[in-house]
């Protein structure tokens, strides 16, 4: 990567930074999970979700994304580093703080000879800042919400796995949330499923709820989010705006010509390199240049451009020089 | 500014959603979620089904053993001793086996199904975790023990009347005294069952697999008493928790003998208050993964 797109990275990057600071949903530094066994599962993570946001937590499976989640609930202790959720330090603010978080983690787990409803009901008992007079009213309202209602009856263990994570996303949804922390919520869902989660993430984050999403899968992260946070390894490879992530993959310029083998012969004078032509078009790695003075090279070429423009970025590529190696299972 | 700064700076807020004021709700679902599993009801069924075989088979067998004296000789002279006789038949295994089921699901049966994550997520206090699924563990016990009782005294009394009452020592009372004994020999077997339900919420604790955590608190009873049989072993004896548990007899005397009656309420309360610190001191700090 070049240094000048680099430094245009950091410019735009810092108001977001200032934001970030203001109003931070999630926040970490040095946050550091070795298991007895010596294994780094998280390795010096320094998270910042800002409110209001949905992040997208990416990483392949075994990058450290549920041990992350993990802690940020306090279910498992950091060997080092801290963390706050809602402007709460966990542990010790747990009690006040985790009432407003919404969380699905690793998967839905329940009593497999409850029904819904009554899995529901025992999750609300053991709530403290739960209102018994308004249970019933609220837990019709979440199963309705995940589109379980039918099924509320029935037992847990006779759930398909779409089934249980709607549950799951249920039990979330239990009380108002301000954060809602979502490992995997599509998993095992089927397309039709699959789009409603993601219209329920983006209706919720309408009302001001903020949504840690923990995916592997990229299509999810572009859909649904507008901040991105990469793991890879245990480490926090990346974290900024989904925008500015775009922004600082190495773009490429489409130049359609009538000529595209002299479009492309004028553009390796200009300088450009990895030059690809086509019948119809000609693209290059655009660099440093100033995309006004490769189209002002090309007109003074006599080359007939008929049109003219940067490439959308694949953010698939950009994950890939990230990581390494795309998105297998991390050791 | 730093991580540690924006939570300082936002600590200083009021944080909205208040603990209400202590409830039994979160007891009560854990008690729904015992006594509404289908084999708990089976082994409370078991349980209550001893006091019934033996009544019956006595009843049927037309032998009334008297002279024998003890609680079984007394069977046929007075309903209350069905009652007696079953807990004495159902508290070297039965019993435990019941305590330690509940005790050893306790914590260990949530970490297997997943739900501990998420009680602890919701955010259930470690302690009061431990708290609820103590107490509900003890309401088991009790539950056991007076359902044999029950059952025993209601079939006794339907089969053999409710003649004046000899005790151990040979006095006579009325049935009426008769029964206040037999309370407080329900209470004193809680009070043992509930130590060793301790021991189990413990064990319940070390592991994610509830059936290992069942068979190893049981275990635990089996082999405590086989070292309490052994002669050379006497000297540890007082030590084990299952040695003052069959000294319930002793209630049953005029006056009530408390020479045994009283170190076995000291070892349970010991056992217990160890069992329940170590059991808090491990889950307080485990890292939940399961």
């Amino acid at each position: 990567m070049t240094s000048p797109v680099t430094a245009t990275h950091a410019d735009t990057t810092t108001p977001a930074r200032q934001q970030v600071a203001g109003a931070a949903a999630v926040t970490s530094s040095g946050l550091t999970k070795r298991f007895r066994g010596g294994q780094i599962a998280v390795n010096n993570i320094d998270l910042a979700v800002p409110a209001g946001s949905v992040y997208g937590f990416l990483g392949p499976n075994g990058s450290g994304k549920t041990t992350t989640i993990r802690m940020l609930l306090g279910l498992v202790r950091p060997t080092s580093g801290s963390h706050t959720v809602l402007g709460g330090r966990i542990p010790e603010d747990s009690q006040a703080v985790l009432p407003r978080v919404g969380a699905l983690v690793e998967g839905p787990a329940f009593h497999p000879y409850l029904s819904g409803r009554d899995n529901l009901r025992r999750l609300d008992a053991a709530d403290r800042t739960a209102d018994p007079a308004t249970c019933a009213e609220r837990i019709g309202g979440a199963l309705e919400r995940v589109g379980l209602s039918a099924a509320a009856a029935k037992r847990y263990r006779n759930y398909s796995l779409g089934m249980r994570q709607r549950l799951g996303i249920a039990a979330a949804l239990l009380q108002p949330r301000e954060l809602l922390i979502l490992d995997e919520p599509t998993n095992g869902l089927d397309p039709q499923g699959t789009r409603e989660v993601r219209s329920l993430i983006t209706e919720l984050s309408a009302t001001g709820v903020t949504v840690m999403l923990s995916t592997h899968l990229l299509s999810e992260v572009e859909q649904v989010c507008t901040h991105v946070g990469v793991m890879h390894i245990g480490k926090l490879v990346a974290q900024s705006r989904l925008s500015d992530l775009r922004a600082q993959s190495a773009p490429r310029i489409r130049v359609q010509a009538d000529r595209p083998d002299l479009a492309a012969a004028a553009l390796a004078r200009f300088g450009l390199t990895e030059i690809v032509a086509s019948s119809d078009d000609v693209t290059a790695q655009l660099g440093s240049a100033d995309p006004a003075d490769v189209n002002a090279a090309l007109v003074t070429d006599g080359i007939r451009v008929r049109a003219f423009g940067l490439v959308p970025v694949n953010l698939e590529d950009v994950f890939v020089t990230l990581t390494g190696e795309g998105f297998g299972v991390s050791g | 500014m730093s991580a540690a700064e924006i939570a300082a700076a936002e600590r200083t807020e009021p944080l909205p959603p208040r603990a209400r004021r202590a409830s039994s709700r979160f007891l009560r679902s854990e008690l729904k979620l015992i006594f509404g599993r289908r084999r708990n009801i089976a082994g409370l069924a078991v349980l209550a089904a001893v006091p019934i075989i033996l009544g019956g088979s006595i009843k049927l067998s037309n032998d009334s053993g008297a002279g024998d004296g003890g609680i079984f000789g007394q069977i046929t002279s007075n309903g209350l001793f069905v009652g007696l006789a079953a807990l004495t038949v159902e508290l070297p295994l039965f019993l435990p086996l019941a305590v330690g089921v509940i005790a050893g699901d306790s914590v260990a049966g949530e970490a297997s199904v997943g739900t501990l994550r998420y009680l602890l997520a919701t955010p259930v206090q470690r302690t009061r975790l431990l708290a609820v699924k103590y107490t509900s563990i003890v309401i088991s016990a009790a539950f056991a023990v007076l359902l044999i009782a029950v059952v025993g005294v209601g079939l006794g009394l339907a089969l053999f009347g409710a003649g004046p009452v000899t005790l151990l020592s040979g006095t006579q009372v009325s049935t009426g005294v008769g029964i206040w004994r037999l309370v407080l020999v329900c209470g004193y077997l809680t009070v043992c069952l509930a130590a060793f339900g301790a021991i189990g919420l413990f064990i319940s604790t070390l592991t994610e697999q509830p059936v290992g955590a069942t068979i190893g608190v049981v275990g635990l009873a089996i082999i405590s008493q086989i070292l309490d049989a052994v002669p050379q072993l006497s000297a540890i004896g007082p030590y084990l928790p299952t040695h003052y548990w069959l000294n319930f007899g002793d209630l049953l005397r005029d006056p009530v003998a408390t020479d045994q009656i009283t170190p076995g309420l000291i070892s349970a309360v010991v056992y217990t208050v160890i069992f329940l610190t170590a059991a808090w001191a491990r889950f307080g700090s485990k890292d939940i993964t399961s």
